[in-house]
Formats: C-alpha cells, structure tokens, sequence
C-alpha cells in the first residue's frame, strides 16, 4: 500500500510498485484523461505532469513516485471551468479524434509553468515527443500560443496545483 | 641588462613571426555550382560523411555546413566555422589549394592558424584527389551566411601564433603509410581511420596540451562528456568486437551483442549510412585488427555472457540487491520490462551484460542514456529508449547505477556516481540546446536494419 498524491489528493494505492502510473490513474483512481498509446514512451498520449515536469506515465512505475506531485489533465480545469490551456485548445479546435490531445496539453502546461513567453521553436522542439497521427500540429501550435496570451490575463495555475504547494 | 632583454624578446618575436606567418592565398570569385563535375561531386558527398563534416559544422536546428557549434575544450570553447560556399562568411572565395593547405596544415586562406579542434592532424593524410572531391561538395552546397563566432579563450592561447607553437609539436604529416603485406581493404580502412574519419580523435585520449597521446592511441578519450570507448587491446566491451560486428554496427547503428551507437556515436553512425559498404567494410576490418585476437579468457568471459544474455531466467538472480534494495526494484520496474524480455532487438533492450556502459571506467554514458534514452531516427525504424530526466532523480539514477554495475559488470564499483549523474543532467540540458540531434539523419538511410 502507498500513498500517491494526485490533483492535490492522496490515494491509497493497492499495487506492485512495478505497475505503471498510467495504470493506476486509469484503473484505480478512475482518471482517464492519460491515455494508452505505444506503452513504450515513444507517443506522449499518457503525458501526465509530476512535481512540475512531464513524465510518460506508461514508462514511471509507481516505486518512483513516493512522495511526489502527480497533476492530470482533470487537475488544471473542469468542463464548466476550463483552464486557460485547455480553453485555448477548444477555441481553437485543436482536436481531431483527440487521443494525442491530453499528452499534448500537459507538455504544453509544464512548458508554460516554467517559461511562459516560449518562442514557437521552443514549443515545437518540446512538443517533438507527441505523434498525432490526425495532423492537427499547426492547430495544437496554434492552441499553445492562444494559451500564452490567455494566461497573461488569467491564472496560469490550476486550482489542484495551487493548493499542494 | 633591460636593452638585452629587449633585443631576446625581439629577436624571439621575429623568430616566431618568421616561424609562424603563413601567406593568404589569393581569393576568387565564387565558383558556379555547375562548374564542377557532378561525380566528383558525389564522392565528396561520401568522403563527407566519412569525415563526419555536419556533425561539428552544424548546429542543431540551424543550416547545414553553416557553423556556430561550440565544442567545450578545456582551454576554452571554440566555435566552429562556417564552411558553406557564402562569399563573406563562408568559404565562397576560397581556391581548392586553400582548401588543401587548411586539411593539410590547418591555416585558414588568410594565412591564420586554426585551431586544432578542427583535426588537421588527422586530415593531412586526406590525399589531394579526396580533398578535391571535398571541395567541390562544399561548394556546391547551399551559401549561409553566418559570421564566425567568438571563441571564448583567454590569454595567451586566443593569440593565433600560439598554435604554430602547438603545430611544431605535435603535427607529424604522413602519419599514414601504406603496409604493402597488408590487404587493399586493410589499407583503405588505416587510410580512412588515421585521415578522414579521424576515430582518434575522440578515442585516444589527449595530453595537457590537448594533443592526441600517440602512445596511448585507441586507448579511450572524451567527447561532449560522453566517455569515448577504448577500441584497442584495452577495450572493455564485455563480447569481444570482430570485423564482422563492427561492419553490422557501423552499418546499422547497432548489434545484437554489443548494443546501441548513442550520443556522438549515433552521428557518426548516422553520417555513415549513406556511405559505400565497401567503405565501412575498410574501417571495420582495420579496426578488428587494431582490437586484436582477444585473450583467452576475455574470449571466455565474452561467451559466458552472451549465454547468460541468451537465456536470463537461468542467469544467477541479482545478488547485489542485498545491498541495494532501491537500485534492484528501479531496474525490475523500469529497466527489466524492456531489457529482459523476448522482444526482437533493436526495439527490446539487450541484455545489460552485454552493455560496454556498464564496464566502462565511469558512470557517464550510462546516465546520459538513462537520462535521455535513445530517440528514434526521424521517417525509420530505428531503437528506442524512453529518458528517465523528469521521471527519476539523482538518487534514483544513482541507486540503480550502482546496481547495474554490480550486477552486469564484473569491475570494481564506481565512485562519485551521484557527481557523475548531476553532471550528466547538466550538461544533457545543454547538448540537445546545440547538437544537430537525430534531425541530422539522412532521410533515405535504407541499409538500416529492417526488423
């Protein structure tokens, strides 16, 4: 049994500490925004952010995460309360069949927490790790840097966040 | 007493100038790309890749050829030049013999002294007809401008002269000399190994004064703290290399036996895929004999490891988990998923008994990997390796580092690995910033492994 903080939440979790984060978000804790692509970190669709970073939550057994931050992209909005990056996505229509999407706005998130003026040559070498097989790139390009300007005029951090700090 | 020690230092200065000035060479008007024959231009194109030209001449993201790679020395970091055919900033107005006298002597058309970073000790055995198909390929590439950089050195080694000095020390012309009881094949490979492709260059490690130490040649160097392998008699590769697995793994990047080219390896290797088999077959045979025959027991070590490798359940179970409780649970739950299992290789991990990281004398190619993995090749199938940086931290990294080593390895433990992994993190951070990166692939490298 261990505990592992998520969104600002402690869960007791029942697991071999060889499972993977991404199974224990889906499975146990019932978040499904991080999704299952290739199983081997080569995608990004499982991207989650732990203590500011973005980590390929398919590839990070839980043993690695004692005592650490877990957020998901349940912990920055909610469909009535949207953070600014994921607001931005939806005004921009930055989804197609939108699988990549979650794995995308959380690099973008991390990015944007440490950096929060990144060129577009930062935000497409940081983004390099995510496939998108739909080819929405120049959308989701386009959704980060409507993210920059949103978060100049709101909070750039999510409620989750704020309060585990 | 002062009017003599003012004429020595006189006297000297004019000796040293006397030694040291080199004459500029006339420039030209840029030569049109069609002036120059297309086949010539195309061996240039190989002997390019050979010399692994792009890889110090470009900069991540920036144009091919163009420049601006800081290469950290430890007197300093210079710059490299910008060597398209642009008129100002380039090479543009430079005549072949200029060209020639820079690979042969290292001074620039303006008659300067270049630093020895670009490895004219290595290029003076170039012959002239290569160094003519090398000049008509750089000339016929796109024109860049971008200005040289600063070099940031401090005094007295940023005085241009100094160099000369340096050269009267340590530049020997001819160091590669044909071996007429040798194969045609063995002799192309010493050519392109001792000229051109420059190995040493990273694998021989270097005197205070940064020179190659010729007695100690192959004996393992450094390079962009990665720690360049010895590939001589001394090498620590638990398998012993031989010819044919050396053509495999320069030819494919990787081999079932000794695993994966990665940091500036992978360039080299990238490079050499658009590059004659016949070429790599050379460098591969001339290397196995600079290996030579393994000793007996490095021969039976090499066996016992590869059936351990062959059949891992039967391995004997990690007897240093005692000891390190975190570093075995991190290695089953993140490493052994990928590292032990039947998945075909290059896509499965080999087994990290295989692994020359984990043998070599210090812990640094082993944390760049574990740091950063191994990206896939852009548009091939190519290995892959997840980076543990956001995921693990350094006393993860280390604790498995440590049991990695006791497990895979039959050296002494490592010291100062937690150093060895925040100084990879560091330095990690800055070498994406400015190496050419896997987007320097070659897009049509078709020899590359099919699975």
């Amino acid at each position: 049994m261990m505990t592992l903080k998520v969104n600002g939440h402690d869960h007791q979790i029942d697991a071999d500490p060889d499972t993977p984060l991404l199974y224990v978000l889906r499975d146990d804790i019932k978040l499904n925004a991080a999704k299952f692509g290739c199983g081997l970190g080569q995608c990004g669709s499982c991207t989650v952010i732990v203590d500011g970073r973005a980590v390929l939550s398919c590839v990070t057994p839980l043993l690695l995460l004692e005592g650490k931050q877990v957020t998901t992209l349940e912990g920055l909005g909610t469909i009535s309360e949207p953070a600014p990056i994921q607001r931005a996505f939806m005004e921009e229509q930055a989804a197609q069949c939108g699988y990549c999407i979650a794995g995308m706005m959380m690099r973008a998130q991390a990015l944007l927490q440490k950096n929060s003026k990144p060129t577009d040559e930062q935000i497409r070498s940081e983004l390099e790790p995510h496939l998108c097989r739909c080819g929405t790139h120049m959308r989701i390009l386009r959704a980060v840097h409507r993210a920059i300007r949103l978060m100049d005029t709101a909070d750039a951090f999510p409620a989750a966040h704020r309060s585990a700090q | 007493m002062a009017g003599v020690a003012a004429g020595i230092v006189i006297v000297g200065a004019a000796a040293a100038v006397a030694l040291t000035w080199r004459p500029s060479i006339a420039a030209i008007d840029p030569p049109a790309p069609q002036s120059f024959d297309p086949d010539l231009v195309k061996r240039g194109r190989d002997l390019a890749a050979i010399g692994n030209c792009s890889d110090c001449h470009t900069l991540r993201g920036g144009k091919s050829f163009a420049g601006g790679f800081p290469v950290p020395t430890p007197f300093g970091t210079i710059y490299s030049s910008n060597i398209t055919p642009d008129a100002e900033t380039g090479i543009g107005r430079w005549p072949e013999a200029a060209f020639r006298r820079a690979m042969r002597s290292g001074v620039n058309r303006d008659g300067q002294h270049l630093y020895p970073t670009f490895p004219y000790d290595h290029f003076t055995n170039v012959t002239d007809e290569d160094d003519r198909a090398l000049y008509a390929y750089l000339m016929t590439r796109q024109p860049v401008r971008a200005p040289a950089r600063e070099n940031q050195l401090s005094f007295p080694l940023d005085q241009r002269f100094v160099i000369a000095g340096w050269k009267l020390l340590f530049l020997r012309h001819g160091t590669y000399q044909p071996d007429s009881t040798k194969s045609a094949e063995w002799n192309r490979g010493a050519y392109l190994v001792e000229g051109l492709a420059h190995c040493g260059a990273c694998h021989t490690p270097r005197n205070v004064l940064g020179a190659e130490r010729g007695s100690a040649q192959f004996a393992g160097g450094d390079v962009d703290n990665w720690h360049a392998y010895a590939i001589n008699s001394q090498s620590l590769s638990p398998v012993p290399w031989n010819a044919d697995a050396l053509f495999t793994y320069l030819r494919d990047g990787w081999h079932p036996d000794h695993g994966v080219a990665r940091g500036p390896m992978a360039q080299v290797v990238s490079n050499l895929s658009s590059v004659p088999d016949s070429d790599v077959r050379a460098i591969a045979t001339y290397m196995a004999g600079v290996f030579g025959p393994p000793a007996p027991d490095r021969k039976r070590r090499g066996d016992e490891v590869l059936a351990q490798a062959r059949s891992p359940a039967e391995s004997p179970a990690a007897q240093a988990s005692g000891n390190n409780a975190l570093g075995a649970s991190i290695y089953a739950a993140a490493c052994a998923t990928c590292h032990e299992t039947d998945r075909a290789l290059p896509y499965g991990g080999i087994n990290l008994g295989l692994s020359t990281a984990i043998s070599s004398p210090d812990p640094r190619n082993a944390a760049n990997t574990v740091l950063s993995g191994v990206r896939a090749v852009e548009g091939e199938r190519s290995p892959i390796m997840p980076g543990f940086a956001a995921s693990m931290d350094d006393t993860q990294i280390s604790a498995l580092l440590n049991y990695l080593r006791a497990r895979f390895s039959n050296q002494p433990a490592w010291t100062g690995v937690e150093k060895a992994v925040e100084d990879a993190r560091r330095t990690q951070t800055v070498f994406l910033q400015t190496s050419p990166g896997p987007h320097n692939a070659p897009a049509d490298a078709t020899q590359r492994a099919k699975p």
